[in-house]
């Protein structure tokens, strides 16, 4: 099951404006360490432990017709090594989908190997970061979010 | 408040050991930045999901190991869990053992295997002492009316 979750303290923000992140990792502490990271950063996270969940929140699981999951996430995260689907497959899917390949999706892994980071760029990935992930690295993340229907004010590439 | 004083001074001795001894690195304390007063669990439950998450991972490599032909793709697997693990909390000297581990698996060699188990069983069991301490340390500060100092 994907999973999401909104942070307890609002700062007078519209919910609605936060950016929704959709981060995909098999390891559970990984999971739970981005949530906190991108929470931390004013974001919404829906967690999915695999590819095909992931999918299946973005509305592109076998089966499924509908997409009404899409325009309301921002950015797609994801580990590259996963059992099953890697991050890399999930991240062609995505591409290769006329409803979703607008999303920015970036690939997270921990290991840094030259030949994968150019595959993944190459395939449209919006960037490649090395794990652990820090809090510097999702500051860097909210630049890449892609504009939902709300236009942006300005204020998501200034660091903070 | 004397007693309170000296207990945050053992906790933050304490805790610059294990920085010290190599225990954690950096990312554990990028795990505690992350802590405040609306996540005041943050630290202690991504900590317990790795031990959870370590247990089950050691438990599958003895299992593994102790095969008669050693599926060393599958040991590796469950090493490449652990490394990745041990290094989002920032517990340094089990990552650098699954390191080692991950060599001993590509040169399919069982003795090596076998004896890297026994060293990361052995540094898990270190740091998980070594952590249950400190969570013990600051439980006392906070019940005393302190504060956790932070780094």
């Amino acid at each position: 099951m994907a999973s999401s979750s909104s942070s307890s303290s609002s700062r007078g923000q519209d919910l609605d404006e936060r950016p929704h992140v959709l981060a995909v990792d098999d390891s559970l502490v990984d999971r739970k360490l981005i949530e906190r990271l991108l929470i931390s950063s004013a974001c919404k996270v829906t967690t999915a432990e695999n590819g095909q969940r992931a999918l299946e929140f973005l509305g592109l699981g076998d089966g499924q017709h509908t997409n009404n999951s899409v325009s309301k996430v921002n950015l797609i995260i994801t580990d590259y090594c996963m059992p099953g689907m890697t991050g890399y497959e999930l991240l062609k899917k995505v591409k290769e989908s006329s409803n979703l390949r607008e999303i920015p999706v970036v690939i997270v892994s921990s290991e840094n190997v030259p030949t994968r980071i150019k595959k993944c760029l190459e395939e449209g990935a919006q960037e490649f970061m090395l794990k652990p992930l820090k809090q510097s690295d999702v500051k860097k993340l909210r630049c890449h979010m892609m504009k939902l229907s709300h236009p942006c004010n300005g204020r998501l590439c200034i660091g903070r | 408040m004397d007693g309170v004083i000296q207990l945050q001074r053992q906790l933050v001795d304490y805790t610059t050991s294990l920085y010290k001894e190599g225990f954690l690195d950096d990312q554990f304390k990028q795990l505690q930045q992350l802590q405040d007063e609306s996540n005041p669990d943050f630290v202690i439950e991504v900590v317990y999901l790795f031990f959870e998450d370590s247990e089950r991972l050691l438990n599958e490599l003895s299992k593994t190991l102790n095969q008669q032909n050693v599926d060393f793709k599958k040991v590796d697997a469950h090493v490449h869990q652990l490394k990745g693990s041990s290094s989002s909390i920032g517990a340094q000297r089990v990552q650098n053992v699954c390191i080692a581990f991950r060599n001993y698996c590509e040169e399919q060699n069982s003795e090596g295997c076998l004896k890297c188990l026994q060293l990361i069983k052995h540094e898990y069991s270190l740091v998980k002492n070594k952590l249950e301490t400190m969570f013990k340390l600051e439980k006392q500060v906070l019940v005393a009316g302190g504060s956790i100092p932070m780094h």
